[in-house]
């Protein structure tokens, strides 16, 4: 089955324009909470929608699903256009985050739920349930109810239910938000498999960059109602568009600074701190004002100030906080700011730097990028 | 070790006061009840016989009479009565719960802000005596009472009809009389309806009328239940409606008791009608309690 699956998937793919959102926009009263946003979603893909809360990434889910209507805009799943149907005429099913299990009805009724509405036929109702309480691995749960299963059982009740349609494209609201930490990271990988294998088309709704991360193919940055960068999980962290991006995922240092050299595969910066050699190009002149990121994990500590032309900076540890797999230091610079570096303990028995301590931070050309924005 | 949770030190006075409440007013009563529905009337007429008195000889004596339970089951009349005030209570909860659900649900659905007018709109009639708000409907169903005046104005009718002591003019007051005690727990159970729930039904395909079927009514079952319990319970021995509504042609076992008691004046026999009507009444209160038991079970 797994292979006829994979199979499937990778059939199903391929088809680019699978969900199209076009200049979709919301208002409440004076309130624009979803701002003209486009996207193109391929078929079998993984979407995240990520932002805190109030950008407009739950208006956007609730009007894929059909609970909210757009005030402009389109809606098209595989051709036809669905912004005007009522959620249950479309062929889209949504998990939602407190998974919202009907408590009078038994795990099997639950799941069913869907397929009687549909009118399909008693025996192949049963099938299909049986089906989806193997895929979730639980089978020996039909003729509970919701109130007697843990939260992550309930959890996956809820995507059996949500996946028991078939439907053209899952919808997922916050999908671990009520797990605790380390049954999230479990179920994060076990759910992502299951998509796979059932080669779900699937719009995930998420403030959480790691969930983001794990799961999605691509993600998209939202706040105020639009989009700030669409990308895979790696282009998004390492190649942040602009500062809100780079900060909101992940941890990162930010330099203002001044283009000074501007070559096809460098350019160098000058910043309050040191001077930046980055080894990409920017779009550019230069004398421009240019931000440059830098990832806490992409810098070195060296014991002592020493004299580097570039790339380096001299400081004093401020802060340390053991972590386990990595120790997070900040270090003041001579102008008074901090710097966050994180080194990984690849060694039981390293000292670490004692508060204090006169350190150097440098870092190589690959490790900053350049917002132009 | 489990410790025991701090209690209040006034709890046991803030029980007791209804606990003590209802032992002298409903438990007492009842039992004075129970005990002369089983006796006869002494020598002297004013009093009853003891049920349990010491024999000179060293005897307990105990001397239940069952003469005025026979003589109840044994004429049709209070069995007539009995079926007819249980069949207008069933039919006053039925027509209740019909006007009330659309009621409470609406009520449920509007706005924050209007919800406290509209309750308040609901139990303002309170404000008003019962035997008042009763007999204000005579005003109305009267041969020219203000529902005939209207018809005869609209050319409905042509003569005034006959409303008042009918069973339409029994059921108008029943059902005016009952019907808070149904919305008010169907309100209370359906506000808390979650919202989410419908719309995971409407997600899986379910229509409107569907998602109203299959998930908004099984979901208020206790509002349902406690709601009918509370219009049932006291329509079936309900006095002052169908004396002064529904006239001598509806069996009812409260006038029966009124009759008995005072018009009678058999008090062995009236206590036995009421001791029955108890009866006929805990029957639903038992089932009601049991299935509420099993559902706290079913959350533990």
């Amino acid at each position: 089955m797994n292979q006829t699956a994979a199979a499937r998937a990778d059939a199903a793919r391929g088809a680019p324009d699978f969900l199209k959102i076009e200049s979709i926009r919301k208002e409440y009263d004076e309130v624009v909470a979803v701002n003209n946003v486009s996207l193109a979603i391929e078929q079998g893909e993984i979407f995240a929608l990520l932002g805190s809360s109030g950008c407009g990434k739950t208006t956007l889910l609730r009007m894929l699903a059909g609970f909210e209507v757009p005030t402009a805009g389109r809606i098209v799943l595989d051709g036809q256009d669905i912004t005007a149907l009522p959620p249950y005429e479309r062929p889209i099913n949504m998990m939602f985050q407190s998974y919202a299990l009907f408590p009078h009805l038994t795990v099997y009724d639950n799941i069913a739920f869907g397929l009687k509405r549909e009118g399909m036929p008693k025996a192949q109702i049963a099938e299909r349930v049986e089906q989806m309480l193997d895929l979730v691995q639980l089978k020996p749960y039909a003729k509970r109810k919701p109130h007697q299963l843990s939260g992550g059982q309930q959890q996956r009740v809820a995507l059996a239910r949500s996946l028991a349609k078939r439907p053209k494209l899952l919808l997922l609201d916050e999908p671990m938000g009520a797990l605790d930490r380390k049954l999230r990271e479990r179920t994060q990988i076990e759910l992502v498999h299951i998509l796979r294998q059932v080669g779900l088309t699937c719009v995930i709704v998420t403030h959480d960059q790691e969930e983001a991360m794990t799961m999605a193919d691509r993600i998209a940055v939202m706040r105020e109602g639009r989009f700030l960068q669409i990308g895979t999980p790696s282009e998004v962290y390492e190649n942040p568009k602009n500062r809100f991006v780079a900060d909101f995922i992940g941890s990162v240092n930010l330099f203002d600074g001044e283009l000074v050299v501007d070559e096809p595969h460098y350019c160098e910066i000058q910043t309050a701190e040191c001077l930046f050699h980055v080894g990409h190009g920017v779009e550019g002149k230069q004398g421009m004002n240019l931000t440059v990121a830098l990832r806490p994990e992409k810098i070195s500590l060296e014991p002592g100030w020493q004299d580097l032309p570039y790339n380096a900076v001299q400081g004093t540890v401020a802060a340390r906080s053991y972590m386990g797999s990595y120790t997070a230091y900040e270090i003041e610079l001579p102008s008074g700011r901090r710097l966050r570096v994180t080194v990984t303990n690849v060694d039981r028995y390293e000292e670490p730097y004692e508060l204090g301590v006169r350190v150097t931070a440098h870092w190589m050309p690959s490790a900053p990028v350049v917002i132009v924005e | 070790m489990l410790r025991r949770p701090w209690l209040p030190p006034g709890r046991w006075f803030v029980i007791g006061v209804p606990e003590f409440f209802l032992f002298v007013f409903l438990l007492l009563p009842f039992l004075i009840l129970l005990k002369i529905s089983f006796s006869h009337a002494d020598a002297v007429g004013v009093g009853f016989e003891p049920l349990i008195s010491w024999l000179e000889e060293g005897t307990l004596s105990i001397k239940l009479h069952f003469d005025a339970y026979l003589s109840v089951m044994q004429d049709d009349v209070y069995l007539l009565t009995y079926l007819s005030s249980v069949g207008y209570a069933l039919l006053t909860t039925l027509l209740c719960l019909v006007i009330g659900y659309p009621f409470a649900y609406f009520l449920a659905q509007s706005f924050p802000t209007l919800r406290p007018v509209m309750l308040m709109l609901i139990m303002l009639p309170f404000w008003t005596p019962f035997l008042i708000r009763i007999y204000a409907w005579k005003n109305i169903l009267d041969a020219n009472g203000l529902l005939n005046q209207f018809l005869l104005w609209a050319g409905i009718v042509d003569e005034p009809l006959q409303l008042m002591f009918t069973k339409f003019s029994f059921m108008v007051g029943m059902v005016y009389g009952y019907i808070p005690f149904m919305i008010l727990p169907l309100y209370s159970n359906l506000v808390k309806l979650d919202r989410r729930l419908l719309e995971a039904a409407a997600d899986l395909g379910a229509r409107p009328w569907q998602r109203f079927w299959l998930v908004t009514v099984p979901l208020s079952r206790e509002g349902i239940l406690a709601g009918s319990l509370l219009v049932f319970i006291p329509a079936v021995g309900e006095y002052v409606i169908p004396e002064l509504l529904g006239g001598i042609s509806i069996l009812n076992i409260g006038r029966m008791m009124w009759n008995e008691f005072f018009i009678n004046l058999d008090w062995q026999r009236a206590a036995a009608v009421t001791m029955l009507m108890v009866l006929i009444i805990l029957f639903p209160i038992w089932l009601f309690n049991r299935y509420q038991m099993r559902l706290m079970e079913a959350r533990r």
